[in-house]
């Protein structure tokens, strides 16, 4: 087994010196991937024969909803490998990207709110659907808020991840949810099994949008978690050395 | 794995593993609840209760939707493919209601089966297509074929 990789990874020293050879490739990937896809999902793509334009928010609405479950997953790996294996730095993952999943959810109710309104004719329903994306925003803010209010490092660490783990029972719950039970939402148009409910011209743009939200989240979870190493290994040797080399003017206090 | 980290594994495993068995459990004893809507066939089984707000939702029948002259009132079936259920409704129907669309209606069910709805709310399927795509379907006469397939 390559456990060596996975504990050198574990290593903050390490992950700040390889996070910065990926970020640069990742940033120019998710700005590239955005722009295309957004100029071609709201100007090029064509409109729907029963909604016209305003299924265009699906360019929005569906990365967002992806990420925001995708977030949660994530949340919870690094809850369990923080719980089992006590890295830190899974722990630093956990508390960078809670926010920004918090945000993906929002965003994707916010925008589903807006579609439904011409739609269905409604803002909001109390439907499975809906209720266990509402959910999820509130477990975020559960992980949040135990990382803050909890003072305590490790004692925070293992609160977060035990809400992060336990919580992740409601990912299949927000999947399945359109086919246990009768939803105002409609079935999930993309399914591993069968060919997309799209043609190619709609579905296209969607994808390069959900790839370039992927690239945007890991731009801005490891951008938030090299911040997060620099402050907690402050008083080590590297990070002196680091804050030496980019800020040579500045003194540590 | 050195033995306390696979303790510790399967500790946590064991937690989430009873949590999604709990979960599974209470979801399964709410399954009614959480239901958005009844069917036309558990109406008509009398599974829904009469003069308390519920929610219906099925097809609308193809040619019976049935416009008052001088008034927003309207009337129109609703179907599962086996039952039948009448909506009755005063309003103004959201822009994607048609005839073979999936609807929601809210209101009471009166003793004659009707069920006097305060608010319809369309659903939308998962199908998407550009409206050049819809045209040539129905010169080619495919599109008749879709819309039944949709609605079993």
């Amino acid at each position: 087994m390559t456990w060596t990789l996975f504990h050198k990874l574990g290593s903050p020293k390490w992950f700040y010196e390889i996070s910065s050879r990926w970020l640069p490739g990742l940033a120019c990937a998710a700005v590239l991937l955005l722009v295309t896809g957004t100029v071609w999902g709201l100007v090029f793509a064509p409109e729907d024969y029963q909604q016209g334009n305003s299924f265009r928010i699906i360019y929005i609405h569906v990365p967002a909803a992806f990420l925001a479950q995708s977030g949660y997953i994530f949340l919870a790996v690094a809850g369990l490998i923080s719980l089992v294996w006590k890295m830190k730095l899974a722990d630093v993952a956990l508390q960078a990207a809670a926010p920004v999943g918090a945000w993906m959810t929002v965003l994707a109710l916010v925008t589903g709110s807006i579609w439904g309104k011409p739609t269905w004719g409604t803002w909001w329903v109390w439907d499975a659907r809906l209720t266990s994306m509402l959910i999820l925003l509130f477990l975020y803010f559960g992980v949040i808020a135990l990382g803050q209010a909890i003072t305590n490092r490790d004692s925070a660490a293992k609160a977060c991840s035990v809400l992060a783990l336990v919580g992740v029972v409601n990912i299949p719950i927000i999947k399945y949810s359109v086919e246990w039970w009768n939803t105002l939402h409609q079935p999930a148009t993309f399914t591993l099994t069968r060919k997309p409910a799209m043609p190619a011209e709609m579905w296209l743009p969607l994808l390069i949008m959900v790839v370039g939200f992927y690239c945007f989240f890991a731009v801005v979870v490891l951008m938030r978690m090299r911040l997060a190493v620099l402050q907690r290994e402050s008083r080590t040797a590297w990070v002196k050395a680091e804050i030496e080399r980019t800020m040579p003017k500045r003194t540590l206090r | 794995m050195n033995p306390a980290r696979k303790r510790r594994l399967i500790v946590v495993l064991l937690i989430v593993v009873g949590v999604a068995i709990a979960v599974a459990l209470a979801l399964s004893a709410l399954r009614q609840n959480i239901n958005l809507f009844y069917t036309p066939s558990q109406i008509v089984a009398g599974e829904a209760p009469i003069d308390t707000r519920i929610r219906a939702g099925g097809m609308v029948e193809r040619g019976s939707l049935k416009r008052s002259q001088d008034s927003l009132q309207v009337s129109f079936v609703v179907s599962d493919g086996v039952q039948h259920v009448t909506i009755s409704y005063h309003g103004i129907l959201p822009d994607l209601f048609r005839e073979g669309q999936g609807i929601v209606a809210l209101g009471k069910l009166n003793p004659a089966g009707v069920l006097v709805a305060d608010q319809v709310l369309a659903k939308h399927d998962e199908n998407y297509m550009p409206p050049e795509v819809t045209k040539a379907m129905q010169d080619s006469g495919m599109y008749k074929q879709f819309e039944d397939q949709k609605e079993r």
